[in-house]
């Protein structure tokens, strides 16, 4: 089974990646960019067939340790 | 003072950190290494140094927070044991939640090295009783992700409990922007645990406590914890 998690900042936390990211874009012309805020994905295989089990599982990847969350929300998706 | 270093994977400021404690404390820190699970018996101070765990993979001090010795460290400070964590020992301290908060990037994207001066706001705790409260020192950084950054209500916390110990100011002790060098909320460069027995800071005091050096203000932290072992004994 694949499964993804998504670790973004949350909102107000400052991005100073993001926004370097951002300026980057717009210098190379790229327009309609507002803005950009970055974050990490963690494309996972797991061993086992239960979806219910794989979503618990991944929670507590994402609780110790692949999201900070004080700062990082995550979303966790099992893909098929 | 008995000591004890956290050695993990690309960690680089153990050897800097090891004379800065034998040059003042006049005994030899014991070397521990990551997947030690207990710290040698008799340990009175356990420093974080710093470096570049696990290549600050994931997030600086991320892995190296989970690993087994910082159980035995956890516990160490759970009876009130001192603990120093210094730049990346600041980030594995918060990472493994011994601190509150995270540091981000710095605002310029930059790695910074370089020498700044930071404001001693108290001297009444173990780690600062070697200086005068208000003294501004001259101590030098190394990181690319030294910005503190926690909430609204960590951060009210931290100055209403007295826990920020050290801010980036100018040279005449005054906040300025232009010398917190990595954009660092309300310019914190080092905070206390609740229990005041847990210190991270991004400087390195280790790197000044010899007259070779040309400054010797970070000697003053180092000074302080030995008396204050020296009192309690």
């Amino acid at each position: 089974m694949k499964a993804r998690v998504t670790v973004t900042l949350k909102s107000g936390i400052l991005d100073p990646q993001g926004k370097a990211i951002e300026g980057a874009l717009k210098t190379l012309g790229v327009k309609g960019v507002a803005s950009v805020r970055q974050g990490k994905v963690f494309d996972i295989e797991l061993a086992g067939g239960d979806r219910k089990a794989a979503e618990a599982l991944l929670k507590e990847a994402a609780d110790k340790l692949l999201a900070n969350t004080v700062i990082e929300n995550y979303r966790v998706e099992v893909t098929g | 003072m008995r000591s004890a270093i956290l050695v993990f994977p690309g960690i680089n400021r153990e050897r800097d950190m090891a004379r800065a404690l034998r040059l003042t404390s006049g005994r030899e820190p014991a070397m521990v290494w990551h997947t030690d699970t207990a710290l040698p018996a008799g340990t009175d101070l356990v420093v974080v140094p710093g470096g570049f765990s696990y290549g600050d993979y994931l997030r600086c001090g991320a892995i190296a927070a989970r690993a087994p010795v910082m159980d035995a460290v956890r516990h160490f400070a759970g009876v009130g044991g001192l603990v120093l964590g210094v730049c990346n020992g600041f980030q594995i301290l918060c990472e493994a939640g011994l601190l509150p908060g995270v540091l981000m990037r710095n605002e310029a994207l930059k790695f910074i090295c370089r020498d700044v001066y930071l404001k001693v706001e108290r001297s009444d705790t173990s780690f600062t009783r070697g200086y005068n409260a208000g003294q501004v020192i001259r101590v030098p950084v190394a990181h690319g992700e030294g910005n503190y950054v926690a909430d609204a209500q960590t951060l009210a916390r931290l100055e209403g409990e007295g826990r920020v110990l050290f801010r980036y100011v100018a040279p005449d002790g005054s906040l300025d922007a232009a010398w917190n060098v990595n954009g660092a909320t309300a310019a914190i460069a080092g905070i206390l645990n609740e229990a005041g027995n847990v210190l991270g800071m991004m400087p390195h005091p280790e790197n000044h406590v010899e007259p070779r050096m040309g400054v010797t203000d970070g000697r003053g932290l180092f000074a302080g914890l030995v008396d204050h072992f020296r009192q309690a004994a």
